[in-house]
């Protein structure tokens, strides 16, 4: 009975497993062939063909769609998280009159569904000129970052223990200070944590992307790979395709598993965002 | 176990301050001085959109020429003309997204419930690679949605699809099915890429809830002789229940605004399109700027009433609390 039992839970803890890796292990199987053999299924590697790699960045310009996805994402993290360390300052360590009305209407914006604003920003963006670029793409994912940084950072920020403030306030610190030399260094790894969510929301961002941008150049990957097409009609796709979700993800796939125990504690804290 | 639900929707209280109230001004000063650049971001960005896409539902805007419209109350609403209802909401199309919405949010939802619950419980029991498996069912949660959605697709593939050779292989069918475009399966395609990429999020909350249960309850149940699935329902099952509350109501939240999956794995299809892709594609395939705004703003309050009661509930949790 117990050896059947630990039998059982083996057997349920690999279904598991391969429940979550089997489409990434076929993405990757799939990449690495091309033409005719695809065509067939095929389980198991069977040559090692870089065709479509070298073909997904030479029929599209998928580096520029890299590269753009790379400047969105770290700038909408470095505003993020400025704003938010400021914010949430002021959201965490002090009392004032509307502060938790604020902070509900914030919590209320990050749970906005982008399309409710999507005319909205459509117009605004436009009468900036920024229709089609990448500043664009950045004041529209703010939206969606800032109120989930500004809410993670608060509740980090009201965990720490009052006394480390009041030593600094005692010796005359300014509220500036006190952010920059006492605050910043102790959050840090939250900063770290939150900055590591962020980037991945506006990593994976689609809706805005493919609405606020007509070229391919200025295209970030999401829309890329989602409108990506085969070099003629009778040629299947999939490959390149393939090819190109492994480049994306597998990053992504480093990342979640060196910082898997922070991404958990991030998300346990913020609760928001799937 | 508190402390988790009261972590998701509110937060602990301040620490006290003692010091001498000029002191307590300048900081209130400083505080508001601090949240003031991320208030008006914010009411650029998200405000404004907004409430330009309330005023756009009542009129005629085009999308190629935005500055050129007029006001024509609820028009594209409902509206009546020549003895006949016309408008938003006598569209079969946007009752058929609201429906397969809320249909794609009922059914996900449970699922993944469910399954979280099952990986949760598993992962709960310490043996050795535990943690190797929890960062391997992170990694569908970290795939960007576009990505997973075309993934699927491949796999889904009528013809050359891997899912389709697996269970002819195994003899469940005998006939490859059309997973996507098929009325009958392209919503359960749909609930199923979903499945897959959310249980992990799911179950990580509910693993999270379970890691903070004392364990003496479990010791005196053993001791009894309490059976282990009597145990689950009557103790585990009440005890995680506000935080499961909360990881539901945030999933259900988010559901409730699918965009990118349906777009990428089925595209416009009636069959499986959502409230969000119906209202893009009045916005920007058809142009119509004042349909497309009238379903954002349906859309907007359905969510914001969603949201509204899950405060509510957060609320009557906190002062439970206190």
């Amino acid at each position: 009975m117990a050896l059947l039992t630990r039998v059982g839970f083996w057997i349920l803890v690999s279904a598991i497993a391969l429940f979550a890796l089997f489409p990434f292990y076929y993405a990757v199987l799939s990449s690495l062939r091309s033409g005719a053999e695809l065509f067939t299924v095929a389980y198991f590697p069977e040559r090692f063909d870089v065709s479509n790699y070298i073909a997904v960045f030479q029929r599209q310009p998928f580096g520029r769609n890299i590269l753009n996805s790379i400047l969105v994402a770290g700038i909408v993290v470095t505003l993020s998280l400025t704003l938010g360390v400021m914010a949430a300052y002021a959201f965490g360590r002090v009392a004032f009159r509307g502060r938790s009305i604020l902070l509900m209407t914030i919590l209320g914006v990050s749970m906005f569904p982008q399309v409710a604003v999507l005319s909205g920003m459509f117009e605004l963006i436009r009468s900036f000129g920024l229709y089609n670029t990448l500043p664009g793409l950045i004041v529209s994912n703010l939206m969606l970052t800032l109120p989930f940084t500004v809410w993670v950072l608060t509740s980090f920020m009201r965990e720490l223990p009052k006394e480390i403030e009041e030593a600094a306030i005692v010796d005359g610190a300014t509220p500036g200070t006190i952010i920059r030399r006492v605050f910043l260094p102790l959050m840090a790894p939250a900063a770290v944590t939150t900055g590591l969510l962020t980037f991945i929301i506006s990593w994976n961002e689609f809706l805005f992307a493919l609405t606020f941008t007509l070229t391919n150049e200025r295209r970030t990957v999401p829309p890329a790979i989602a409108l990506m097409t085969g070099s003629s009609a009778y040629e299947l796709p999939w490959g390149t395709i393939m090819a190109a979700s492994v480049i994306v993800t597998l990053p992504i796939i480093m990342l979640v598993l060196v910082c898997q125990r922070r991404i958990v504690a991030g998300l346990t804290a913020g609760g928001v965002k799937g | 176990m508190r402390r988790a639900v009261a972590h998701n929707t509110a937060l602990p209280p301040l620490p006290q301050q003692e010091l001498p109230s000029s002191l307590t001004r300048s900081r209130v000063w400083a505080a508001w001085g601090f949240a003031v650049p991320t208030l008006l971001v914010l009411i650029l960005i998200a405000g404004w959109p907004l409430a330009r896409t309330i005023w756009f539902s009542f009129t005629d805007a085009d999308l190629n020429n935005l500055d050129d419209y007029k006001f024509i109350g609820l028009e594209n609403y409902l509206v009546k003309y020549d003895d006949e209802w016309l408008g938003l909401l006598t569209d079969p199309d946007w009752w058929r997204s609201v429906w397969n919405t809320v249909w794609f949010a009922l059914v996900s939802v449970s699922i993944e419930t469910l399954l979280g619950m099952v990986v949760a419980l598993t992962l709960n029991v310490s043996f050795a690679g535990r943690g190797i498996v929890r960062a391997i069912i992170l990694i569908p949660w970290a795939i960007p949605t576009v990505v997973s959605a075309k993934m699927w697709n491949w796999m889904l593939h009528d013809q050359f699809g891997v899912i389709n050779d697996m269970l002819q292989g195994v003899g469940l069918i005998a006939t490859p099915i059309t997973w996507t475009a098929n009325p009958d399966t392209a919503l359960w395609s749909v609930v199923m890429v979903d499945v897959w990429k959310t249980t992990p999020f799911m179950a990580l909350l509910i693993l999270t809830a379970l890691q903070m249960l004392p364990q003496d309850i479990y010791e005196a149940a053993r001791v009894d002789g309490v059976h282990p699935v009597r145990v689950f329902f009557r103790v585990t099952l009440p005890l995680i229940r506000p935080a499961l509350l909360v990881a539901v109501i945030f999933r259900g939240l988010d559901a409730l605004r699918v965009f990118d999956l349906i777009y990428v794995l089925t595209a416009n299809s009636r069959d499986t399109m959502s409230m969000s892709v119906y209202a893009r594609q009045q916005l920007v395939d058809f142009q119509d700027v004042g349909v497309g705004s009238a379903a954002s703003t349906l859309i907007f309050l359905i969510i914001a009433l969603a949201v509204i009661v899950t405060i509510a509930v957060g609320r009557v949790r906190l002062s439970e609390d206190a």
